[in-house]
């Protein structure tokens, strides 16, 4: 996959952060370079603190599902030097997942937290304030999660179309048999405790 | 005498006219000061993310329409851009042009929106919102007569637009970009010296150069403060780079100049669209691609510069048709990342403004 056109070159990350902090590089690749999770805040307060990559600004966060782990993605900008880095972070634990916050580093990591909290289920240690965002307290469990759907209680999801001419990956199909009814679903009582958001 | 005051918990929204949508603030006051506050959104979460992933790439563009409502074309745009280098879609040079069209249509479009609304809230009841959304409302006559639709335009494709603009659109332009520059002084006339005007807007929710880009800013709240940070100019994308205008910033970094910086740009769309007029060149408007597009296992982030700044599309691919992981960041939440902090001790009349020109579409927070 090309880089975007901005994007710095993951293996140059990689070394000079090797090199000033030995141990923390995973990976590095054409694309991004891959943190230790313990220490993913370090790496992102030398990465802001840095001259030559000066990654003044935080500008996108998300999290990805990868079934046994979960990665998260960190764009960070330098507005001076007009360029991208792409940080990851991979959690192994993926029934208590949970990283260090950016919050300190970076103040617009506040929102974006708490959204792949809310979402995907992942604590982020040191955020002040780690509660849901769009979801209401008692919601049961992370609608991003790759999961979601077969959880007990969790929602359907009311869409069974697919394009069928696509045979080539048949394991993304939707069952059938096992998709439970809308009046199924109705019925079954939903744990949630509060009625309205706090 | 003395009185005694104590803190009290107001509640604004979810339906309130200055929260711009169903958007829900608790503060806690102390007599009109602001102690704390708390944001409350989701109310109208639609997991589009969550839906995004059993849909194809095209069948998602109409979700990125519906994020930011008030800027369709651009959203359009940024996810079009992301499959496009996630598949290696080639675009033909007729489509950029028409893109570059809409899009800052769109940013008018807009603009015009953001800064009748925030008067309207500095005070100005409703008329100088109707003022401006006299040329909104041929923009998005000029929508509706290429695609059909005025809001949710569903109009840019996966390797050009859908559709060619009809005979009639290009004499309706012309005229459009022709009055404009007059209309827009005709706007700035009637607001920027207004005495009252002023005073509800300048050194109002200041945001300083280095608190605007550690939070996260981008967009018109960014370059209010300061900070001359355009995608269009950092990272051109479309045919951005053949185009002469200029990024307006402020100086002070509070609402007004906010307010002046979506003005200028305004006349920078205008300036944009006259050139892309003159220099479209024929050709097709789309390229064919598969109805069912597999880009290679992969991952993109694309970004174009919306009316509110930085919109992304981060897209992880498996080879499938769907997107095995589609997020989409929204400068309308993320410029909210600071309202807790701005908001601390000022008056409560004021944080009405200060969100405001933070220009949020309700839409696009939530998802």
């Amino acid at each position: 996959m090309p880089r975007g056109p901005r994007q710095l070159d993951g293996h140059r990350v990689a070394d000079a952060l090797d090199q000033a902090l030995p141990g923390i590089v995973m990976l590095g690749t054409d694309e991004w370079v891959e943190v230790e999770p313990g220490r993913l805040g370090e790496a992102l307060r030398w990465l802001h603190g840095s001259a030559e990559f000066d990654a003044a600004q935080l500008s996108n966060m998300c999290g990805v599902d990868l079934h046994d782990h979960f990665t998260l993605v960190y764009h960070l900008q330098s507005l001076d030097q007009n360029h991208q880095i792409v940080v990851k972070a991979q959690i192994w634990d993926h029934e208590t997942p949970s990283l260090p916050s950016a919050y300190p580093v970076y103040r617009g990591a506040l929102l974006q937290e708490r959204e792949v909290y809310d979402l995907m289920g992942i604590n982020f240690e040191g955020h002040p304030d780690m509660r849901r965002l769009f979801l209401w307290d008692g919601f049961p469990g992370h609608p991003l999660r790759k999961d979601f759907m077969g959880i007990g209680d969790g929602l359907t999801s009311g869409l069974r179309r697919f394009p069928f001419e696509d045979n080539a990956n048949p394991d993304r199909l939707i069952n059938r048999d096992n998709v439970t009814t809308p009046s199924e679903s109705q019925d079954a009582p939903r744990n949630w405790t509060g009625g309205a958001p706090a | 005498m003395t009185t005694a005051s104590e803190p009290y918990v107001l509640n604004i929204g979810p339906q309130h006219p200055s929260t711009h949508g169903v958007f829900r603030i608790r503060v806690v006051m102390d007599g009109e000061q602001i102690q704390d506050l708390d944001m409350i959104v989701g109310y109208l979460h639609r997991s589009m993310e969550k839906l995004a992933e059993e849909r194809t790439y095209t069948q998602n563009i109409p979700f990125t329409d519906r994020a930011d409502y008030l800027a369709a074309m651009s959203g359009n745009l940024g996810l079009c851009l992301a499959v496009e280098r996630l598949a290696n879609v080639e675009v033909p040079e007729r489509a950029s042009y028409l893109r570059v069209i809409f899009a800052e249509l769109q940013r008018i479009a807009s603009h015009a929106m953001a800064n009748g609304t925030l008067v309207s809230d500095a005070g100005a009841w409703q008329t100088p919102l109707l003022y401006m959304f006299r040329e909104r409302e041929k923009i998005l006559d000029l929508f509706e007569m290429t695609c059909g639709a005025r809001l949710t335009t569903n109009y840019m494709r996966i390797g050009g637009v859908a559709f060619e603009p009809p005979p009639e659109f290009w004499p309706a332009l012309r005229e459009l970009v022709d009055e404009l520059p007059q209309r827009i002084d005709e706007y700035a006339q009637m607001v920027q010296e207004n005495e009252i005007f002023i005073a509800r807007t300048r050194n109002v929710g200041i945001i300083s150069p280095e608190d605007a880009i550690n939070g996260s800013l981008v967009g018109p709240a960014l370059r209010g403060s300061g900070v001359p940070w355009d995608l269009r100019k950092a990272e051109p994308y479309c045919v951005y780079d053949r185009m002469d205008f200029e990024v307006p910033v402020g100086t002070v970094g509070d609402v007004y100049d906010r307010y002046m910086v979506r003005l200028e740009e305004t006349r920078q769309s205008t300036r944009i669209i006259r050139q892309a007029m003159d220099a479209i060149p024929d050709g097709p408007h789309k390229t064919d691609i598969p109805l069912a597009l597999r880009p290679d296992p992969g991952e993109v982030y694309a970004r174009v510069e919306g009316p509110r700044g930085e919109a992304g599309y981060y897209l992880v691919s498996d080879g499938s048709p769907a997107p095995y992981r589609f997020h989409m960041r929204a400068p309308s939440l993320i410029n909210l990342s600071l309202l807790r902090e701005m908001a601390r001790g000022a008056a409560l009349s004021d944080a009405v403004v200060t969100l405001g020109s933070l220009d949020i579409v309700v839409g696009e927070i939530d998802r």
